[in-house]
């Protein structure tokens, strides 16, 4: 396990300490630990349940953490939240604001509210995620995704230099998630800190430069996504005739693991497309040509050799030992 | 640092853009009328009884209400009331004063003081009560406390912008309850006198500090303490707010307990402690009339001493916990 304080280049914008929280009489939060420095995307994945969402709560001064401390830019978040604050902008689960307004009433709203903020930087904002064509109507009457955009501009708009964003493909389509994907990218490479949680494994592959599995209230590993990956070996699906003979010969190999279908977790689409006589192994992929040389030799008929890149569902499933995540 | 000006203008741009005050102006435009037109029906069937003399008109309501202390079906508090009545009359009648004179002031006078206890703290809980609950009920106060302001800065203005509503609601039930049934009774009758200072011990009325004040002067004092009675009530709801989640809950809370605070007042008299209950101690305008408080031993001193008690309670109350609290949902 990584402990968070590697990697990356930038100055460390939000450092969270040892933070526990205890409601009622059980620990929600049991021990997060990791640092998120400026212009990289810092994935938080973790099942449902996991903390998350408390977590980033405490990020923002919403709940206070029972022990441990959380910094932005240097000033305690819970101490001094009239500084800190200063330096965030977040979406906390839902972009929820003031319907009865609207998204410019709702903009100079929370600009009112924070200092250095103008009529200008307000145009700006909406220029930014492009709300300038209904920015003057009531909220009320805004799809899901202009709502996530408002939230954006309402986050931006005190010129933030961590950006904490909930779960913030929930109710975007494909579309608009591409579109969210590339727009934070940006974000990040102008610099900003971007803290991004998600249940969705493949969210976070895509989009993260860094990543912290939490599961169960603890983070579980901390590290870079291609870094925590490639710690794992690819998959490899082998279709071989004749199937017995194959399996005799790679089953006495300590350096290839045999799967059941049962155990892996594969798109529905590659499983589908699997023969019958198939093998799933996990292995060294520099291995394959050799493998392929015994088996040939050994007169098995290598129809197709499959190599599936690892994914941080894996390292998650390994880490979690089989909790599910939905 | 931010001023706490526009966090006011904020919280009070959100009630406006609500509508929440334009519903209240709406229900005063709907049921001043009626309850000036149930006064104008009530004026004419005395008109036609008694030919428009006043005094016959007193004077048959004090025979009224002395024959029925007669009677043994009527319980002993309600006789002690009727006497205190029958001698404020009298005291009227001796004093050729009409303590009834129609007109848009007396209209307005009586409308005050049937509505301190129930209607203007329910017009005044529909903006109390969801100020904080209502914000928690749609997510916004994540967006709210989750800017670099203090959490107290934030109560604070929405406080401010409460009592600066609560004023205006005073202000507009005064101006158009007179507007309204001024079209009826007519604008005139300020300098009309008015008997305020009646000491009620027992069921007798001690008349020795009684004094005549014209009409305009007891309506500045009523509103004063409407404006009293309303800022207690209106923090009250608020704390209210600040403690439940949902604002459906906090607005049947407080409806529960100026409820039950009418109710008490008509039977709590055996229930001395109950004084210091504030539903009880609402109708502070009582005191200026003269009528008989409800329980034994409330002055107007007590009754504003009892309030301004569980006023500052409740600021504290919700200073402390909106300060403090996790908010998880």
């Amino acid at each position: 396990m990584t402990n968070g304080k590697s990697g990356g280049s930038g100055a460390v914008v939000l450092s969270v300490d040892g933070v526990r929280k205890k409601i009622g009489r059980k620990w929600i939060i049991d021990d997060v630990t990791f640092d998120v420095r400026e212009g990289e995307i810092f994935g938080f994945l973790g099942p449902n349940g996991a903390g998350k969402t408390t977590t980033i709560r405490m990020l923002v001064d919403l709940i206070r953490p029972s022990e441990g401390k959380i910094t932005v830019c240097g000033f305690n978040v819970n101490r001094n939240p009239e500084k800190a604050l200063q330096y965030v902008g977040s979406i906390v689960e839902n972009p929820e604001v003031y319907t009865y307004l609207t998204g410019w009433e709702n903009l100079q709203h929370f600009a009112r509210m924070q200092p250095g903020v103008d009529k200008a930087r307000i145009a700006e904002v909406v220029d930014i995620v492009r709300l300038d064509q209904r920015i003057h109507d009531k909220v009320s009457t805004y799809s899901l995704g202009m709502r996530q955009r408002l939230g954006i501009a309402q986050a931006l708009l005190g010129r933030p230099r961590l950006l904490i964003l909930d779960e913030p493909t929930n109710g975007l389509d494909p579309k608009g998630i591409k579109e969210l994907r590339e727009f934070i990218r940006k974000l990040a490479d102008e610099g900003l800190a971007v803290f991004v949680s998600s249940h969705l494994l493949s969210e976070i592959q895509l989009l993260c430069d860094r990543v912290a599995i939490i599961s169960k209230g603890r983070v579980l590993a901390v590290g870079g996504v291609n870094e925590l990956v490639s710690r794992n070996s690819p998959y490899v699906l082998w279709e071989l005739e004749p199937f017995d003979r194959a399996q005799e010969l790679m089953i006495d190999r300590s350096d290839i693991q045999l799967l059941e279908l049962s155990e892996v977790t594969l798109d529905d689409s590659i499983i589908a497309g699997m023969g019958p006589n198939s093998l799933i192994t996990i292995m060294d992929e520099d291995l394959i040509p050799e493998i392929v040389a015994v088996l040939v030799t050994a007169e098995v008929e290598v129809r197709a050799v499959h190599k599936i890149n690892p994914t941080l569902e894996q390292l998650f499933l390994k880490l979690t030992e089989g909790e599910t995540i939905d | 640092m931010i001023n706490l000006l526009p966090l006011i203008r904020n919280e009070c741009l959100k009630i406006i853009k609500k509508k929440r005050f334009y519903v209240i102006l709406l229900i005063l435009l709907v049921l001043v009328p009626m309850f000036t037109y149930a006064q104008m029906r009530i004026a004419e069937r005395s008109q036609n009884k008694f030919n428009s003399d006043w005094r016959l008109e007193v004077q048959q309501q004090i025979t009224d209400n002395q024959n029925s202390l007669g009677s043994d079906r009527i319980p002993e508090e309600w006789k002690s009331y009727r006497k205190i009545f029958v001698q404020q009359l009298q005291y009227y009648l001796n004093h050729d004063v009409n303590p009834n004179e129609p007109s848009g002031v007396t209209f307005t006078r009586e409308f005050l003081d049937n509505s301190v206890t129930l209607f203007i703290p329910l017009l005044i809980m529909a903006v109390a009560s969801d100020l904080v609950s209502g914000e928690r009920t749609t997510g916004t106060i994540k967006m709210l406390l989750t800017r670099p302001v203090k959490r107290w800065k934030v109560l604070f203005s929405k406080m401010a912008a409460l009592l600066m509503f609560v004023s205006l609601i005073v202000l507009s039930t005064f101006l158009v309850s007179y507007l309204i049934s001024g079209l009826a009774f007519g604008y005139k009758g300020f300098n009309v006198p008015v008997f305020t200072g009646f000491q009620i011990s027992g069921d007798s009325v001690d008349m020795s500090t009684v004094h005549a004040v014209p009409q305009w002067k007891y309506l500045l004092m009523q509103c004063g303490l409407i404006w009293f009675v309303s800022v207690v009530v209106a923090l009250l709801a608020f704390m209210v707010s600040v403690l439940v989640r949902s604002t459906a809950a906090s607005i049947v809370v407080m409806m529960a307990a100026l409820i039950a605070g009418t109710i008490l007042t008509n039977m709590a008299s055996a229930w001395t402690t109950a004084k210091y209950l504030f539903m009880v101690n609402l109708g502070l305008t009582g005191y200026l009339a003269g009528t008989p408080a409800p329980i034994e031993g409330m002055t107007l001193a007590f009754s504003m001493a009892v309030l301004a008690v569980w006023g500052l309670a409740s600021v504290i109350i919700s200073f402390t916990v909106f300060t403090k609290r996790d908010i998880l949902n």
